[in-house]
Formats: C-alpha cells, structure tokens, sequence
C-alpha cells in the first residue's frame, strides 16, 4: 500500500464500503433499513465522486457530485421514507432464498465480475480502474437484491442502488459520464421514483398489499381466455 | 530468548489475567448507564470470583474426571492465548509457538472441552447448551480464521507480531478490505462470547441461553474458573481487534524497552473505548430468535471472505 | 527361514510373502480362535511393523527395481520402490499394525466366515496394499489392485447371511470395478502408443496435452472413486460400516490412501509435468466431498457411518491438496507445490492412524453394548475408560485440535492456501480464497462432528439399561488401541521430523523441495521468511504448565470440599437418559441450515397424537438423482436387450451366423 496517494486509497476505501453496503442491503429485511444504506451508499458515492472530482480537477464533477448528494442522500431517500410512512410497510416479507443462500450467491457474483472486469480495468487508464469490477458487482448485488425481494418498495430501493452501481463504474472507468448524460438519468431516476410512487398507491388500493406475488394472478391465462 | 522477551510476555499475562474481570465489569457498567440503571462495581466480576473460589462444590453425581478437567484446560487454552497476542508489545517468545492460525486452533480446543464438559452429565440443558455452542463456533471459527487471512495476506505472515508490526509500523495505509474483516470481526467477537445479538450473557432464561447454559452445573472454583475462563476470551478478541485493526501504540521490535510502560496506558485506552462500544451495540440491538444466528454468523463468514475477494482485486 | 534380504526391497517383498503365508497358515485350523486370533493376527502386527520399520527408513535411499518372474510367461511384474511407495509402505505397516492388535483380540466366534478364512482374506488384503504399491508396471499394478478390491470385498461381507450387507458388498464390488476400468484406460492412453505398459514406457512417453488431460482426467475418476470422492462415493458410506470394525479401519485408514497413492504416482510421476488446470478440477472435486462428507457425517444416527462421512470429508481435504500441488506445480511455483505436497501427505498419514483408532474403538464399543445407533449409547466413559480416553485423542485430532496431528495437516495446508494469491492466472486466484474458506469451514464442522460422535457415545448418562453392563476392551484391543492413539500424538508433536521425512519423499516425486529449515527441532517453520511457525511440543507444554500451576494455585490457596449431588439442571428433579439430546437432536442445526443438501423426509407428530413419534430419515440426493436415474437406464437398456433372448437354439446360432458374416464383410 505504501507509495499510494492517500486520495486514492479513500478512494479504494470508498469502493469497498459501497460494496459493503450493497452486501448489507442484501441482508437486511426492514424496509426502513434498506432505505437508510441506499441513503449511506449515496453519501460514499458522494465522497468517491467529491475525491475524483479533486484529483482530476474537473468542475463539472463537483456539480455532479452535488447532484449526488442532493438527490441521491436527500431527496430520494426522503421520499421513500415517505412513501414508507404513507403505505405502512415497514418491513418485507420473507425473501424468496434465506440470507445465507442469497449471500452465497452474492460472492460468487462478486468473483465473476472481478474476473469479468480484469480486461476492462487493463483497458482503462484511470487511477481508479481497480474499482471497476466493484461497480460491475454493485449493479449485479442490485439486481439480485430485486429478485429475491417480494415488497415492490425493496425492488425500487433495488433499482436505485443498481443505479448508483451504473454511476460509480462510469466514474472509475472514465472519470464520469457527460453532463448531459448525467442530469438526464438524474431526472430519469426523479421521475421513476415518482411514477412509482403513485404506483405502489395503485396496487395497494387494488390488493390491500404491496406484496408482488399478488401480481402474479394478472397473467393472462389461457384457460381463462379460452373460457370467453 | 532476551530478557525483555521474557518480560513482556510475563507483563502481557499478568495484564491479560488482571484485567480481563475488570473488563467485564466496565462493559456492566456501562450497560448500566445506558440503560438507565444505577450501575454495579466495576470491581463486582472479582468478588464474584473470589467468592466462588471459598466455596465448598458440588458436583454432578454421573460426572466423569473430562468434567472435572475442563475449566483447567479451557482456563489454561485462554491464558496461553492471551501469551500469543501482542496486546502491549511484540516481543513474545510464545508467538514462535503458536501463529494466528494456531490461536484459532487453541480458541477452539477450549470449545470442545467446554461442549464436552457440558454432555458430560446429561442434562437437558446441558446438551443443549453444547449443540449451541458448537453451532455457533461452526461458522464464527472460519470467519476468524478469514479475518486472519486478510490481515495476513497484506503482511505476508501468519504471525500475530509481525502482523501488527506491519501494520503498526507503515506509513498511514487505509485497507478497504480490513473495513469488510473489522465487520466480520466484531460479528463473530459478539458470537464468540455470547454478547446479545447471539446471546445474553445476563440471562438464564432456558430457551434462549447458550453460554450460560454450558455453565450450569459448575459451581464453586470450577466455576469461577470458568468465569475467569469467559472474561479472559473476551479480552482476548478485544486484543485480537487492536492487534489487527488498531494497532498503534504496541511497543514494537525496534524500539526501546521503555514503550513497553507506555503501551500499558493505551491499551487501558483502547480497551475503555472497546467496552463503551460494545455495552452501546448491546444496548441498541435486540437478541436474535436462535434461527437467525447462524445467519447473522453466516453474514460474518461471508464478508470475511469478501474481505479477502476485496483485497486481492484492490490488492489492498 | 527366508534368507536374510540385502535391500529394502527384498525386505518388504519377504514381509508381504510372509503375510501371504500367515493367511494361509489360517486355513490349517479355521475354526479355532485361539490358533488365529492369539498367534497369527499378532504375527501379522509383527510383520507390518517390521515392514513399518523397513520402509521408513529405507525413505530417500536410492531408489530400487525387481523383476518378479510371476503371471503370464513373457509378462513378469517390475517391480520398484522408490521414497513414495516406501512412504505409503511405511503407513501400510505401522497402521495395520496396531490394528492387527486390535482384531486380534476383536475376533469372537459365529461371526459368518471362520476365523481362518477371514485371516486369509485380512492378510491377502494387506500383501496386495503392499503390492499395488511396488508394481511398476501397468499390468502387476491392476492385479494387485484387484486383488485389493476382491479381498476387501469378501472382508466387508464377512457377515454375509445379512442381505443389506450382501447389498451394501455388492455396491462395492461394482463401483470399484467401474474405477478399475476408468485406471486401465487411464494406462491405456498413457502408454503413448509404444504398446509398452511398464511405468517406465510411460514415464518416457510423450503425451500430447489433450491426452495427457484424458489420463489425469480417468485417473481422477478411477481413483476417486476407490478414495470415495463425492460424486463417486456411495459405495463408501455402505461398505465401511457394513464390514467388521477393523476392516472398516483398514479400509478406511490405508485403502483409501492407496487412491491418493495410484493419484500422486500418476499426476507427478507417470504424467510428468501436470498442467495447472488439471489441479482445478481436483481441487474443486476435493473440495466438494470435504464439504458434502462433512455435512452428512454431522447428520449420521450411526456411528461407523458417521466416520465413513467422515473418511470421505479427509479425502476431499487430501484431494484438495492435490489440486493445490498441481496448480503451484503447473504455475511454476516449486516451494509453494512442495507445501502443498507435505500438508496432504502428512494429513493421509494422520487420517491413517486417527480413523483407525476410531474405527476401531466403534468395534469395541459395538462389542460390548451390541449397538452402532448412537441413538442407544451414552455414558460409556464409566464402564470403558480405556476406550473413552483413547478414542478423546482420536476425536480431538480428527476435530483438527492442536497439538494433535490433524491440526499440524490443515497448519500446513492453510499455509499453502495463503500464500496462494501468486499464481497467474486471475480467475484461480480469486476462487483460492474461496477454498481456503471451504476448508476452513469443513474443519471447524469436523469439529462439530466430533464433538456429536464423543459427546454421544461416551459422554452423558446411558440412554439404555443394557449399557450398565458395557465392559472395557480386552489387552490386545487396548494394545492395538495405544499404538494408534500413540501415533496421533507422535504426529503432533514431532511435525519438523515428519516435515523432514515427507521433504525427501516430495523432492524425489515431483522434483520440488521446501527451503532448508532454519529452525531449531522442535519447531515447524515450513517457510522460512515467512515468519509462520508452529511447534505443537511446545503448546502442550504451555498449556500443561498452565494447567498444572492453575491446579497447584487451586489447592494450596482454595481447596474446599467436593460434594457429589444430583444434577442441577435449572432444578429440574425428574432428568432422566431420554432429555439428553439424541444423534439426531444433536445434528439438527446441521440440517436445518444446509437443507437443500439432504433428500429429507420428516414425520412430524401432530399435536393430538396419544403416541407422538418423531422420525427423520435423511437420504443422499446424489444417490437419488444420479444413481437411481442411471440404474433405471441401465436396466431398461437391458429390457431391450432382452429382446435377444428368445431361449431358441436355432435363433442364437442365427445370431453367431449373422455376426461372422458382418464380420467378415467388414474385414475383408
């Protein structure tokens, strides 16, 4: 380690806790939680993008990272608290694999994307290519934290960490995307939390739940058709 | 063999046998204060010691002589443990003896001999309190042993003293694996000594105890071996953490005999803020149902290994 | 009178003709048990530890051929023992030594096949260990094993009016048979098209790459199978408890090693330089049956099948080693190849000497209470002390305790597993952590294991009547007993020297050597630099003190009276032997959390039943799904063939008519 700027060693250490965090959510069962650590792997995302923005000196990094913290630390997750308090769902139900079963799965995710990543970080040249194969993982852990969810809420927090994944393996392989690309998946991301929002009042109102297996009787079925 | 090797490792028992009660009754005490109580004696696990010590014991009439020679041998497992881990200086001749791996071994001897020792006489309780315990060492073993494995891998040796050297002794180095292994590590430190996620070291309740129900039919100076036994361990995890995570302070191979005194002090130190820190994770944190421990060690075991994954792709 | 041999050679070749001899001398007086069992098993002991005494020391001595003018005319057997052989050679004596001991006083009338048979069978099983191990040809190496599968077969149906031991024998046989096809092709292809089938045809062959995969690939199968690897192990955990204890013990202590023997002869030696992926697939293989072995031992109600588990736990951890030794080997890593080498060497020996003594020390309990179901023992450190001590060492060190001698084998193994993070290839090196968690994770279970199999049998109170009346082992059995129990602790305590012996052994397999020790004797520094030494002399010695000053403090200042007392028990007055937790009671975290391994059915009691009854019965997916599957094929394939047979002479003398003329268009 010694002979490495301490920026970057943050910067490790950044990559390492969003890693953790999305182990962590993987994990946890109360929806409350889950929200908290989306808050949490905000604010490490927040920190790695401040550090990379000081190290390369890019300004439009420090307006991304004020994206980051503005949307991602605050207002998504105040929303989602909302959401919470509005739809009395505090915690999920059981998930459809145990925790050590889904961590299991998890670990080898993450070896795969280490493997997968090791071309792609020979390609890079940033300082923080190591960090590539992390991301890769973030956005993998994500997306099997939406399988094995069955609240509609934990899959949304699911989608946005996978979101965070996407943003963080931008950074590390090239320093971030274009601005424009950036406030457009910013407010893609504003907007589908809010659709979805509304949403969730939708299926409640029509199951008096927000349990997902409930979604599974609106499959068109072919007996059923066959009977008009 | 130097004389300040002898030293030291002398210092570092008389500390470790010491001040492992004391620790305790700090960690009661600040549990007391957090939750509003009036807090006992930070001097109360020595009387109760003592006191075991005066008294006459009785023993299970079916026990064979393995009951009777398990709190000396898991006495005896925990003290040369505490000799192996450089909780003030690393200059211990022990260590030769016995590396990381090996103190995981003898952390886990003292296991056995006390599941054995508790389907010695046949009790309900007793075998109960043994499968626990076993379950429980099943997963928190490996995750320790990986925890170890990360810190070894950065310092390229199994040895506890060369390992905090290395990471005592280096230019500020900041590990994102360790992050993972410290996790691991205070997970399976709550495990391992049956602090409260796992289990609650102030209840007999029967359903949910699994140390105390080891204990139960030790009475008098085998008991209070035991106690000593159980305060001892926890001490040594809290060693084990600084050794590995918090190293700074350890008088080290280079310099003088001198920081060996002032190494005392800090780890009084570390060992205060270690205690308010636990008492305040008992506090917050609610006991789990029996079921879900193996889960919350699983957890441990897999971000240790996590920790390792981490550290061979950052190579950090 | 034999004449006094002149090499190591002669010597083991004369000890394993006399212990041909001995197995025939039991035919003279079949039934009488003090003729086989008080002369001719103790003669046997001799001779193993005579040939124990040879072999080890004849380790790093130049290396030796014979020719054996035996078999067919114009095919003799080559012989030749080098520092391998000599050293599973040397296992083979001392192990079977302390359990001739043993069967010698383990013996007892109307037990199926007559002493003298058995005695032949025994000792023809250990003359053909000896000989699969000094062949050094194609040819001499399958008749001996063969003769090893055979013997042992006849062993493990000793009790053969038993039906389900008929079965269990028979499943043996088979599988064992499909292993020896998948080694004679294995041979086949690694004679390289020189049509010459001695050792050293195929030394000097050189194998494409791809064929040299397809031998290490049918090694690994046929091997495996004999060592009981998972998926090739359902034989294993049939057989060993089928036959009497200490033909479990020889099975399970030495023949399994000749497995991991006929594996390190053919990957290091006949193949030359193994490529480092041939080591992952051995390595995930052994990995595999460590974890599989061990969770299904944790689960076992019975205590020789719980050991055969727990045989097939070892070998995976031995196999791992394996895959270990060749990916360093193929990574170019000679030291850490070396390390790899030394850890499963030294953990086959272990296994050798602590599966035995348990083994054996399940004979003696099963003799004195009559009952393998751990379910109805309990209690029997009172009434066989002897046995309960011994076997304590026998389970502390399968538990891989330090400083007994399993700990020093995973020391080592975890060491190489360390150090691992060199090799170049990424993917390798970021599933090597994973092992080293799986072996790390299978160790801490064979502890849970041990402490069920202990805690069981010995500890509690008896859990039925008829154990008040268990009676200790007899002298030869505690004989046999001590010698093994003595082995355990030797490996324990004196690993430098094992670690020096073993050195010589791996510089003459693989070329591959550890640094010279910088160490002083009593302690293990396997890498020196590396700052990671052991010495378990040292550790008993620190705890010893410990205890003893603990104990001396104890009495002086604090001595008080010791009264016995019913059990406290939280107060409960009414404990009896049923409250204490049964096998199944005891591996039931086990199966709860590694579920989807077992095929489970539960008959749970409701709770309105007058006579609630709790029963679970725990079966092998693998046999389920890849067996039973398999069987059924085969049999339908047979079905179809059946079709052939009408019962007609005319119509198969139709079918030979038919075949020659097929044959002859096609030739001519």
């Amino acid at each position: 380690m010694a002979g490495v700027s301490l920026d970057l060693q943050l910067l490790n250490l950044c990559a390492a806790l969003l890693l953790l965090l999305s182990f962590a959510m993987l994990s946890q069962r109360r929806i409350v939680n889950l929200v908290n650590l989306l808050a949490l792997q905000g604010a490490v995302l927040f920190v790695a993008t401040l550090l990379i923005a000081w190290r390369t000196h890019q300004a439009h990094l420090y307006l991304s990272a004020g994206l980051t913290l503005g949307l991602k630390v605050l207002l998504l997750p105040y929303l989602l608290h909302r959401l919470i308090r509005r739809l009395q769902v505090y915690w999920d139900a059981e998930p459809l694999l145990n925790i050590s079963g889904t961590m299991l799965i998890g670990v080898l995710i993450v070896v795969f994307s280490f493997g997968l990543a090791q071309p792609i970080s020979a390609l890079a040249s940033t300082a923080t290519r190591n960090a590539i194969g992390i991301a890769v993982a973030v956005v993998l852990l994500s997306f099997l934290t939406m399988i094995i969810r069955r609240k509609a809420m934990s899959q949304v927090v699911g989608f946005l960490s996978m979101e965070n994944g996407l943003f963080f393996g931008a950074m590390s392989a090239t320093y971030g995307m274009p601005m424009v690309v950036e406030f457009g998946v910013a407010l893609d991301v504003l907007v589908a939390v809010l659709v979805l929002g509304i949403f969730f009042f939708q299926i409640r109102e029509q199951f008096d739940s927000l349990d997902l297996h409930h979604l599974e009787s609106l499959r068109e079925d072919a007996a059923a058709r066959r009977a008009e | 063999m130097r004389p300040i090797g002898i030293i030291t490792q002398l210092l570092e028992l008389i500390v470790a046998l010491a001040a492992a009660p004391l620790f305790v009754g700090w960690i009661n005490q600040c549990r007391a204060w957090l939750q509003n109580r009036s807090a006992p004696s930070l001097w109360l696990p020595y009387r109760g010691i003592r006191k075991l010590f005066h008294k006459d014991a009785v023993i299970a009439a079916g026990a064979s002589p393995l009951f009777r020679l398990a709190p000396y041998m898991v006495f005896a497992a925990m003290v040369v443990a505490a000799g192996i881990i450089p909780s003030m200086g690393t200059r211990l001749p022990l260590t030769q003896v016995a590396d990381a791996i090996a103190l995981v071994g003898l952390l886990a001897t003292a296991r056995v001999f006390m599941s054995l020792a508790a389907m010695d006489i046949g009790t309900a309780f007793g075998t109960l309190g043994a499968r626990r315990e076993m379950m429980v060492g099943f997963l928190a073993e490996p995750a320790l042993l990986m925890v170890i494995f990360v810190a070894s891998l950065i310092s390229a040796t199994t040895a506890l003293p060369a390992i905090t050297e290395h990471l005592a002794t280096q230019s500020l180095g900041l590990y994102p694996s360790l992050a993972f292994t410290a996790v691991a590590f205070l997970m399976v430190l709550l495990a391992e000594n049956a602090r409260i996620p796992v289990d609650n070291p102030a209840t007999h309740l029967e359903l949910t105890m699994i140390h105390e129900a080891l204990l139960l039919e030790y009475s008098a100076r085998h008991l209070a071996l035991m106690e000593w036994a159980a305060a001892l361990k926890l001490f040594n995890y809290a060693c084990i953490g600084f050794a590995l995570f918090i190293p700074w302070g350890v008088s080290t191979r280079g310099s003088a005999p001198v920081t060996l005194l002032a190494s005392l002090p800090l780890l009084v130190a570390k060992l205060a803020v270690a205690g308010a820190v636990l008492a305040l994770i008992e506090t917050v944190s609610a006991k789990l149902r029996v079921f879900r421990a193996p889960e919350f060690l699983a957890t441990a075991f897999l971000f240790a290994v996590l920790g390792l994954l981490v550290h061979l792709l950052l190579g950090a | 009178m034999a004449p006094v041999p002149h090499s190591p050679l002669d010597a083991c070749l004369v000890l394993l003709a006399l212990w041909g001899l001995i197995g025939l001398a039991g035919l003279v007086r079949p039934r009488s048990l003090r003729y086989v069992g008080r002369t001719l098993f103790p003669l046997g002991a001799l001779c193993g530890l005579a040939l124990a005494a040879v072999a080890f020391s004849a380790i790093g001595t130049p290396t030796e051929h014979a020719l054996l003018l035996v078999g067919l005319p114009d095919l003799p057997m080559h012989l030749r023992r080098d520092a391998l052989a000599s050293l599973f050679l040397g296992l083979l004596g001392a192990v079977s030594a302390g359990i001739s001991v043993f069967a010698a006083g383990y013996f007892r009338r109307g037990q199926g096949t007559s002493a003298g048979l058995l005695c032949l069978q025994y000792h023809l099983f250990l003359a053909s260990m000896g000989f699969v191990l000094l062949a050094d040809d194609a040819y001499a190496f399958m008749v001996a094993w063969e003769s090893m599968a055979l013997a042992s077969y006849f062993l493990v149906t000793t009790q053969h009016s038993l039906g389900e031991i008929r079965r269990a024998g028979f499943l043996y046989l088979l599988i064992a048979h499909v292993g020896a096809l998948a080694i004679l092709l294995a041979f086949g292809v690694m004679q390289g098209g020189s049509w010459q089938f001695t050792f050293d045809a195929m030394r000097a062959a050189r194998l494409p790459p791809s064929w040299a995969a397809a031998a290490f690939l049918l090694a690994l199968f046929g091997f495996g199978t004999k060592a009981g690897l998972a998926p090739l192990h359902v034989w294993l955990p049939e057989a060993h408890p089928a036959a009497p204890s200490p033909v479990s013990a020889l099975m399970s202590g030495v023949m399994l090693k000749m497995a991991v023997y006929g594996m390190l002869r053919v990957s290091f030696d006949l193949l030359g330089t193994p490529q480092w992926w041939w080591g992952v697939s051995a390595l995930a293989v052994g990995l595999f049956s460590a974890l599989y072995g061990v969770v299904f031992a944790a689960a076992q109600t019975d205590m020789k099948r719980l050991l055969a588990w727990s045989s097939i736990e070892n070998v995976g951890i031995i196999f791992t080693g394996v895959g270990l030794a060749i990916v360093f080997h193929g990574a170019g890593m000679p030291a850490l190849a070396a390390l790899a080498l030394i850890a499963l060497l030294y953990h086959a020996l272990n296994h050798a000497f602590m599966k035995s003594l348990l083994f054996c020390s399940t004979g003696a309990v099963l003799h004195s209470t009559g009952e393998r179901n751990l379910g109805r023992l309990g209690g029997l450190i009172h009434r066989m002390p002897w046995v309960a001590w011994l076997s304590l060492i026998g389970a502390l060190s399968l538990a891989g305790l330090p400083p007994l001698n399993g700990f020093v084998s995973e020391w080592l193994l975890l060491q190489a597993f360390l150090f691992a993070h060199q090799v170049p290839h990424t993917f390798i090196n970021m599933l090597l952590p994973l092992g080293a968690a799986l072996v790390a994770l299978a160790a801490a279970l064979a502890a849970y294991v041990m402490v069920k199999f202990y805690g069981v049998i010995f500890l509690g109170q008896p859990r039925e009547a008829t154990l008040l009346h268990a009676h200790d082992a007899n002298a030869l059995e505690r004989l046999g007993l001590l010698w093994l129990a003595a082995g355990c602790v030797a490996l324990g305590l004196m690993p430098t020297q094992v670690v020096g012996t073993l050195r010589a052994v791996v510089r003459e397999l693989a070329h591959v050597d550890l640094p010279d020790p910088t160490a002083p004797w009593w302690l293990l520094e396997p890498l020196p630099g590396r700052l990671a030494s052991y010495s378990g002399l040292a550790l008993l010695l620190a705890v010893a003190a410990v205890v003893l000053l603990t104990f001396l403090g104890v009495r002086l200042f604090y001595h008080r009276r010791v009264r016995r007392a019913a059990p406290w028990d939280c107060g409960f007055a009414r404990l009896d032997a049923r409250m204490q937790d049964t096998a199944e009671g005891f591996g039931q975290p086990i199966r709860h959390m590694f579920e989807p391994f077992f095929a489970m059915r539960r008959e749970l009691p409701s709770p309105f039943d007058r006579a609630p009854r709790y029963h679970v019965a725990i079966a092998d997916p693998l046999w389920l799904r890849l067996y039973q599957p398999l069987g059924s094929l085969v049999q339908r394939i047979a079905d179809a063939f059946a079709v052939l047979q009408q019962g007609r002479i005319a119509t198969y003398l139709l079918y030979s008519f038919v075949t020659l003329v097929v044959l002859l268009a096609v030739v001519l």
